[in-house]
C-alpha cells in the first residue's frame, strides 16, 4: 500500500558482522555513557532538605489568618464552603462572648472549621470567595498520612500561629 | 342592573395591563410580573398603610392619563400612586429611574453595616438583592456609620439596630396582628431607631412575624442565631393543625434537624399567611408537622444550591451488600484504623 506521507523510512536489516558479534565494543560504549554521567550535574534534589523554588501563585495547604492584633479573621460566613466545588469545607459557627474580643475579630466565629484534604482540589476558590481575607492556600504540600481521618484538618492544623508584628524587626 | 366593572388600562414599560381603579402602579406591575416589577423594601401588601418610605419603587410617569396626558413632574413612588386610565409608566426602560434607584440604594446603605458574612439574613435579604441589582459597587461614604449594641427583644427575637432601614413594617405587624404594640420608632430623622421602652420583652402572640417581614437582618430569630447559613439549609413546605393560625409554614432543614420555621414567602418575599409564635419557635420536630414538598426556590437564588426536589435524594455511594461480603476481610482490617 502506498503511504499517505512520504516520511516512511524502510529500515534494512542485515546480519551482524564480526565486529558487532563480538559484543565487547558495544559494552564498552555503553559503560562509557554511564561513566560520563557520574561527572554531570545531578538533576534530582534531596526533597525535604532541599526545596526547589516555588511559583508565586502555588496553592498549597490552607491557613486561617489572624489580623494585626492576633485575632482570628474567619467569621464562619460559609462562603468558602459554598464556593468549594469539592465540598471539602465544613464549619460550625459560634457567637463571641463578652471578654473574647481579643480572640475573634467579629461577633461570630468558627468554633469548628474542617477541610477534608482528600476532597480538596486546591483550586483556590475559597480564597477568592472569602470576604474577610481569612483563608489563603499559602502553606506547603499536604503530607501523607496513614489513616483517612487524619486528612480532615481542623483548626489546630489550619490556624496560623500567633505572632507579634511589632517584634518582627527585633528578631532580625 | 349590575354596573359594568370599570377597568383602567395602564402601560408599564410598554406592556399594557387592565386593572381596577384604585390599584397602585406597583400592584399593576406585579400583575404583569417579571423584570418590570419595581423593587419594594417597605411596601408589604398584607400590611395596611405600609409603603412610601424607602423610595426604591420610584417610577417615571410619562403620561398622566388619557384626559390629562401631561407627564408627572417628578418620579413617583409606585407603591403609593394609584393608576389612572391610559397612564403610561416607565420603570426599567427609563435611565432616569435606574439612576435614581441607584441613589436610593446608596442612601439606604449609608448606615447599613454591610456585615453580611455575620448576618443571618444573608442569602434571603432584600437589601442584598437590591444592592446587587441596582447599587453601585463601592461606597462613597467616608464618615462613621451610626452604631448600636444588639438588643434582645425577649428570648426569641434579636434586634440589630445597625442594620435597620426604618421601613416600619414591624411596627405595622405589631399594630395590626398583635393585641398591643410594645415597640415603635423612637426619635426623629437621622436619629430614628426601632426600640421598645426600657427594652421591654415582646411576648405577644404573632409577634414573631416581625422577623419575616423585616427586609434586612435587623430583626432575626434568636433560636436560629448563627446556627447555620440560609443557603445550607433545605426549605420544605409543611403544615400542622394549629388552633391560632393557618399552620402553613416552611421548615428549614439541615440534615434531619429543623433549624428554623418561617412562614411561606412568595416571589416578592411577602408571607402567604402570618404564623403564630407557637408554630415558629416551639415546634421544631419533624413529628409535629405534616410534610408536603420541598419549597420551590427561585433558580437564581443562592438557596437553590444543592437543592433537591425529592425528599430523600439517593446517596452518592450505593451500599452494595455483595461487594461488602466479598471484601469483608479487608474491611475488617481497616476497622481498627478508623
Amino acid at each position: 500500500m502506498q503511504s499517505l506521507t512520504n516520511r516512511k523510512k524502510v529500515i534494512e536489516q542485515k546480519p551482524m558482522n564480526i565486529w558487532e558479534r563480538m559484543y565487547l565494543p558495544a559494552i564498552a560504549k555503553g559503560l562509557s555513557i554511564t561513566l560520563r554521567h557520574f561527572f554531570k550535574k545531578n538533576n534530582t534534589i534531596q526533597y525535604p532538605e532541599e526545596v526547589r523554588p516555588y511559583s508565586k501563585n502555588f496553592r498549597g495547604r490552607h491557613s486561617l489568618k489572624r489580623d494585626e492584633q492576633g485575632r482570628e479573621r474567619c467569621t464562619a460566613c460559609g462562603l468558602c464552603a459554598l464556593s468549594c466545588p469539592a465540598e471539602a469545607i465544613t464549619m460550625v459557627a459560634a457567637e463571641r462572648k463578652k471578654g473574647e474580643e481579643h480572640l475573634y475579630r467579629e461577633e461570630k466565629y468558627a468554633a469548628v472549621y474542617e477541610i477534608n484534604m482528600l476532597r480538596c482540589i486546591f483550586c483556590g476558590l475559597c480564597e477568592e470567595a472569602c470576604p474577610k481575607e481569612a483563608i489563603y492556600l499559602d502553606g506547603p504540600h499536604v503530607t501523607a498520612e496513614y489513616v483517612r481521618k487524619d486528612f480532615i484538618y481542623g483548626k489546630d492544623k489550619l490556624l496560623e500561629p500567633r505572632f507579634d508584628i511589632t517584634k518582627l524587626n527585633e528578631k532580625e | 342592573m349590575a354596573d359594568e366593572v370599570v377597568k383602567f388600562k395602564v402601560t408599564i414599560d410598554g406592556i399594557p395591563v387592565e386593572v381596577e381603579p384604585g390599584t397602585t402602579i406597583l400592584n399593576a406591575a406585579r400583575k404583569i410580573g417579571g423584570d418590570i416589577v419595581p423593587p419594594a423594601m417597605c411596601y408589604y401588601s398584607k400590611l395596611e398603610g405600609s409603603g412610601g418610605k424607602c423610595r426604591t419603587c420610584l417610577v417615571k410617569v410619562t403620561k398622566g392619563s388619557d384626559k390629562d396626558p401631561r407627564p408627572m413632574p417628578k418620579l413617583v413612588a409606585s407603591c403609593r400612586t394609584t393608576v389612572m386610565d391610559g397612564m403610561e409608566v416607565q420603570n426599567i426602560t427609563s435611565p432616569e429611574v435606574v439612576e435614581a434607584r441607584k441613589g436610593v440604594v446608596e442612601i439606604l446603605l449609608i448606615n447599613h453595616p454591610l456585615d453580611c458574612p455575620i448576618c443571618d439574613q444573608a442569602g434571603e435579604c432584600k437589601l442584598q438583592d437590591l444592592g446587587y441589582e441596582h447599587g453601585a459597587q463601592n461606597t462613597r461614604y467616608e464618615f462613621e456609620r451610626r452604631t448600636f449594641d444588639p438588643i434582645s427583644l425577649g428570648d426569641k427575637i434579636q434586634l440589630h439596630m445597625n442594620r435597620c432601614i426604618l421601613c416600619y413594617r414591624c411596627v405595622y405587624v405589631a399594630n395590626q396582628l398583635t393585641g398591643e404594640r410594645e415597640h415603635g420608632v423612637l426619635y426623629r430623622g437621622d436619629h430614628s431607631e426601632i426600640s421598645t421602652y426600657i427594652e421591654k420583652a415582646l411576648d405577644k402572640d404573632f409577634i414573631g412575624n416581625v422577623i419575616d417581614v423585616c427586609p434586612v437582618g435587623a430583626l432575626t430569630d434568636k433560636t436560629f442565631r448563627f446556627k447555620n447559613r440560609v443557603w445550607f439549609t433545605k426549605p420544605v413546605n409543611a403544615h400542622r393543625d394549629c388552633p391560632t393560625c393557618s399552620g402553613k409554614v416552611t421548615l428549614w432543614y439541615k440534615g434531619e434537624e429543623v433549624l428554623r420555621v418561617t412562614a411561606r414567602k412568595d416571589e416578592y418575599g411577602e408571607v402567604e399567611d402570618f404564623i403564630c409564635d407557637t408554630c415558629r419557635f416551639e415546634k421544631k420536630n419533624t413529628s409535629d408537622w405534616v410534610l408536603e414538598a420541598p419549597t420551590q426556590v427561585d433558580k437564581e437564588s443562592v438557596i437553590g444550591a444543592n437543592h433537591y426536589l425529592q425528599f430523600n435524594p439517593p446517596s452518592v455511594i450505593k451500599e452494595n451488600k455483595k461487594l461488602q461480603a466479598a471484601n469483608a476481610e479487608q474491611l475488617q482490617r481497616t476497622e481498627p484504623l478508623k
